[in-house]
């Protein structure tokens, strides 16, 4: 098998077109996947026999905590082959996915918190999941410390890679400390043996908005990817012939 | 042509360096101890002095002082011998990188991490903690100290070199820290309430066999990073 096909996204000009004809494919797609789960979360899904309609914030606290994991991955995954081939596009969608996945953390935290006021009587509990949400949002914001402390661009891709590695062979390990303690958060309902614990008219449109914000975080991942790859190459020919050709006949 | 040292012998040669140079500086590793003393004096003055209270806070009291002090001594770890250049000589040694700031990384232990850990019983006896929960507790900073030092090694080569390192070091440290820090606490709990705790000393040990076996090779890809 040929990995051409792979090697070219190493160059930035042809990563740069590719990911620019990409992201309307992933925005409208999760445009229309986050309002039609939302629409069937929010509007048409009965509400839970416990939880009434409280428990509806569901719909973003799940996806926003699955995407916020995949983010980690998917920067852990760009900055150890970033690393290991030394391509340079690479750390940039690194450093692209790191304040995405921040974010997502985050909306997943919050809205955790808003979650457990009204069911569990607290905002804050500590329950293993809760602390490893929060110990992943203070990877990212170390990893962003880092990247944010390094002048040099090229020492900056490959220390924080060397973070991002050794917190993703952590972070299974502090999971597994964090569950220490007794949980009170429920376990898995979609993905479990013997079917969701859910009805379907419950677990569609989640699946709906999880799919919706995977786009998302896709598509906002390569618009950032894109600007991160311009700003790297600003003195580069290919750079000033996309911005100015009419300079460069 | 020369014959290339041992390896063992090149670690030798840097434990021993290490530790006279240290023993000619000793206000440097004195500090993390006395950081820790006063971290751990603070709780009772906090709170109120009833030593059944302070008892039941004793371990957490504990691991976030030797945490925070471990933190605050391994920001010395690489910074002299960055500055002077003596990893540039070590990375071009032809010796293995690894194993030589694994050698760096032991002689950081025995003059913090070890230290500290005998400066535990006596904090750990102030803040109510029985007489007889001394072996555990020893114990339990033994292992949980070698975990820690590793960690900080990491830390300390992603901001070799940089400005405002310090800070940025415990927000790199701490949450990789956190595994310790619960089997730590735990261990120390029970040992103060006179359990066995055999389980979380098991799972410290685990702690620290991985940190020897991975953190020295990270830490030198961090440090050859930071070198160049």
């Amino acid at each position: 098998m040929s990995w051409a096909w792979f090697h070219r996204f190493g160059s930035p000009p042809y990563f740069y077109a590719v990911a620019g004809r990409l992201v309307p494919w992933l925005a409208w797609p999760a445009g229309l996947l986050i309002l039609a789960g939302l629409y069937g979360g929010v509007v048409m899904a009965p509400p839970d026999y416990q939880q009434s309609d409280a428990a509806r914030i569901m719909y973003v606290h799940v996806p926003a905590a699955y995407v916020g994991m995949m983010s980690y991955s998917v920067m852990a995954l760009a900055a150890a082959i970033g690393l290991v081939w030394r391509i340079k596009v690479c750390h940039a969608v690194a450093a692209a996915t790191a304040p995405i996945g921040a974010g997502f953390t985050a909306v997943c935290l919050v809205t955790g918190m808003l979650w457990g006021q009204p069911m569990w009587g607290t905002y804050w509990a500590w329950d293993p999941r809760l602390v490893s949400m929060l110990v992943l949002l203070f990877f990212f914001l170390g990893y962003v410390g880092l990247r944010g402390a390094i002048d040099d661009i090229s020492r900056a891709d490959r220390s924080s890679a060397v973070l991002a590695i050794v917190g993703f062979v952590n972070v299974p390990i502090i999971h597994f400390s964090v569950t220490w303690w007794n949980s009170i958060h429920q376990g898995p309902s979609i993905i479990r043996k013997g079917g969701p614990a859910m009805p379907a008219s419950m677990w569609v449109p989640l699946v709906l908005v999880i799919f919706g914000f995977t786009f998302y975080f896709y598509a906002v991942m390569l618009v950032r990817a894109r600007a991160e790859v311009l700003r790297r190459d600003r003195g580069g020919s290919w750079v000033r012939e996309l911005l100015a050709p009419e300079e460069n006949p | 042509m020369t014959t290339r040292a041992s390896p063992l012998y090149a670690a030798r040669n840097i434990l021993r360096r290490d530790l006279t140079l240290a023993f000619r500086r000793p206000g440097e590793w004195l500090q993390p101890v006395a950081f820790f003393f006063i971290v751990t004096l603070l709780f009772p003055l906090a709170l109120d002095p009833e030593l059944a209270h302070l008892r039941r806070l004793a371990p957490a009291a504990l691991w976030v002082a030797a945490l925070l002090s471990s933190v605050l001594a391994v920001d010395f770890l690489f910074r002299e011998d960055g500055r002077d250049g003596t990893l540039e000589q070590f990375a071009l040694s032809g010796q293995p990188f690894a194993w030589l700031l694994l050698a760096k990384t032991v002689a950081h232990w025995l003059l913090t991490g070890l230290p500290l850990t005998l400066a535990t019983p006596f904090a750990a006896l102030a803040l109510g903690a029985p007489a007889s929960s001394v072996p555990g507790v020893l114990a339990a900073l033994l292992l949980g100290s070698i975990s820690l030092s590793l960690l900080g090694a990491i830390g300390a080569g992603l901001t070799l070199g940089l400005r405002r390192g310090g800070a940025l070091l415990s927000l790199l440290v701490l949450p990789l820290a956190v595994p310790t820090l619960i089997f730590g606490a735990r261990a120390t709990e029970l040992a103060i309430q006179g359990e066995p705790a055999t389980g979380p000393m098991y799972l410290l040990a685990a702690l620290a066999a991985l940190g020897v076996t991975l953190a020295p090779l990270a830490a030198a890809a961090a440090v050859r990073i930071s070198l160049e």
